[in-house]
This record gives structure tokens, sequence and C-alpha cells, in this order.
């Protein structure tokens, strides 16, 4: 097993298919990216407006 | 016998604590397959005789297409456990598989249609095998339609689990269209029993991208779960110290 190509060129330019190739795994990747990161954000957002709720709901608890 | 196991996987929380542990090991081990499968298929794997290098696709184009199949059936099992046992986990499960079936469904047809264009001469034909993904498609989309479309949660998965249960039908034409209707879309070929078409040179690192991606998606499928989970169950307490304590 070897690499199939001569140099960073030929590897990217893959006899004229590159461009088939590499955006295939480009939008691929893409779109995996923001499926890892969609729930990161979410908990991220939720994470603050429960902070947020333990502010209110400390303050007010001392202004009684 | 003892049906406690089946009780504690029902439990939110304990699949949030267990998953902790796993997702991280998970998560490094997919990582290694993907970019170890993905070098090899685009680097080391030989050139094909007929198609040149276009063929280096197929290392994401079959993987992704096995994998928005293998997540409907995960959809619709777990919709039907949801609505049988009324497990609220199982529901949050089916929900989490809708994104992600469809993203993967999603890159499917596109590493399809790429790879038709210098194959075919076509971006897109509607053949019986590629439009029986984009149906696959819409049920997704479909089922992260109706979660948004009752006020309700409860109405909400009860459609979705139904609607899931339902488009089981596409599943078995999709799995057969290519040998109903041979058009343009060629037979499969990775075969569990028998010869494959595909020389072990160009096999082995689709097998590794295959590998990789049912662990992405075990990995995935957690990952929206456990948010889920959290989003869900905001007002328990268990929650509540989780969020308050970690620095996010």
């Amino acid at each position: 097993m070897s690499f199939q190509f001569d140099n960073i060129v030929a590897f990217l330019s893959m006899n004229g298919h590159g461009g088939f190739v590499w955006s295939s795994y480009l939008v691929t990747a893409l779109a995996l990216v923001c499926l890892v990161i969609i729930p990161y954000r979410q908990k991220r957002e939720l994470s603050r407006q429960i902070r947020r709720q333990q502010r209110i709901d400390d303050s007010s608890f001392t202004q009684k | 016998m003892n049906w406690q196991w089946f009780h504690r996987l029902g439990s939110p929380r304990w699949f949030y604590e267990k998953t902790s542990r796993w997702s991280p090991w998970l998560g490094v081990i997919t990582l290694i397959l993907l970019v170890g499968g993905a070098s090899w298929g685009l680097g080391f794997a030989p050139i094909d005789s007929k198609q040149g290098n276009s063929y280096r696709i197929i290392y994401i184009h079959v993987p992704a297409a096995f994998l928005a199949l293998a997540g409907y059936y995960v959809m619709a099992i777990a919709g039907a456990v949801g609505l049988v046992w009324k497990m609220k986990l199982s529901f949050m499960v089916m929900r989490s598989a809708a994104p992600i079936g469809a993203v993967l469904t999603f890159a499917s047809l596109v590493t399809g249609a790429v790879w038709g264009k210098p194959t075919w001469g076509t971006w897109w034909v509607w053949d019986a095998r590629i439009t029986s993904m984009l149906i696959l498609f819409f049920l997704y989309l479909g089922v992260i339609a109706l979660q948004g479309a009752y006020q309700s949660r409860d109405m909400a998965n009860k459609s979705s689990a139904i609607l899931s249960l339902v488009g089981m039908i596409n599943i078995p034409i999709i799995y057969k269209s290519v040998d109903w209707w041979f058009t343009l879309h060629q037979p499969a070929t990775l075969k569990l029993t028998g010869a494959s078409s595909i020389d072990p040179s160009m096999a082995y690192p689709l097998l590794v991208m295959i590998a990789g991606f049912y662990c992405l998606y075990a990995w995935l499928l957690m990952h929206w779960t456990r948010a889920d989970i959290l989003r869900q169950e905001q007002k328990t307490n268990w929650v509540k110290e989780l969020l308050l304590g970690a620095k996010v």
C-alpha cells in the first residue's frame, strides 16, 4: 500500500475529479460538524437560562 | 425475572450519567476510524480502472446511506417502544434520531449527485433508488416538523412515532429498488453473503469508514439525546445542580 499520487497538486486535482471528490467530502464534513455543534449550543443556552433564573430567585429571596 | 434494568433504562438521569462516561471514548474511536478511513480511501486506495478517482466518493456516500437507513430503524423502533411502554427516554431517542438521519440522508443524496456527474453525466435522475432516498429525507423532515406542530409534547411524540412506523414501508423499497427497477444506480457493492463486486484493496477502507459512521451515529445519538434530556428535565434538581455547577 502506497500513496497513489505523485505530489500534493496531483492529490488535490485527482486527474480532474478533485472538484467532485473534495466537494462531497467537504459538504459531508460541514453537515456533520453542524450535528456535533448544535447540542453543545443548546446545552450552553439552557445553562445560561438556569443561571439567570437562579439569580432572579436569589435576589427576590433576599429582598423579602 | 428481574425487570429492574428495563425500568432503569427508561430513566433519563440514569442514561445521562452512564453516557457521560462512554461518550468521550466513543468520540475518540469515531475520530480515529473516520480520519484513518478517509485518508486511506482518499490517498492510498488504488485508482479505479473505469471511474478514475471519482469513485473515492464511495467512502462517504455508502456509509452515509447505510446509516441513513439504519437510523430510520432506530427512530421507528424508539417510537414504537415509546408508544407501547410510554417510555419518556424512548421518545427522546426518537426525536434525536430525526435530525441526524436527515443530515445523513442529505449527505448521501448530495454525494450521490456529485458522483453522478462525472460517472453518469448527470447530477440527478428520477431513478428508483434515488427517489426512494428522497422520500426517506422527507420522512425525516416530517418527523422534525411534527415535533414543532403540536402544543402538547405528548401528541407530538405520538404522531411522530406513528409517522415513523408508517414510513417503514419505504425501507424495503430502498433496499430492493436497485434489483426491482434496474435503471442507473448500481446494485449493492458489498454483500454479506456471496462475492462482493469490489476489490479488497478498495473494500477495506470502505469497511473502516462504515465502522466509523456506525460509531459516529451512536455518538451523535447519545449527544443529541443527552441535550434533549437536559432540556426536558430542566425543572429537576439534578439537572439544575449539574448545569449550575458546570462551567459552560
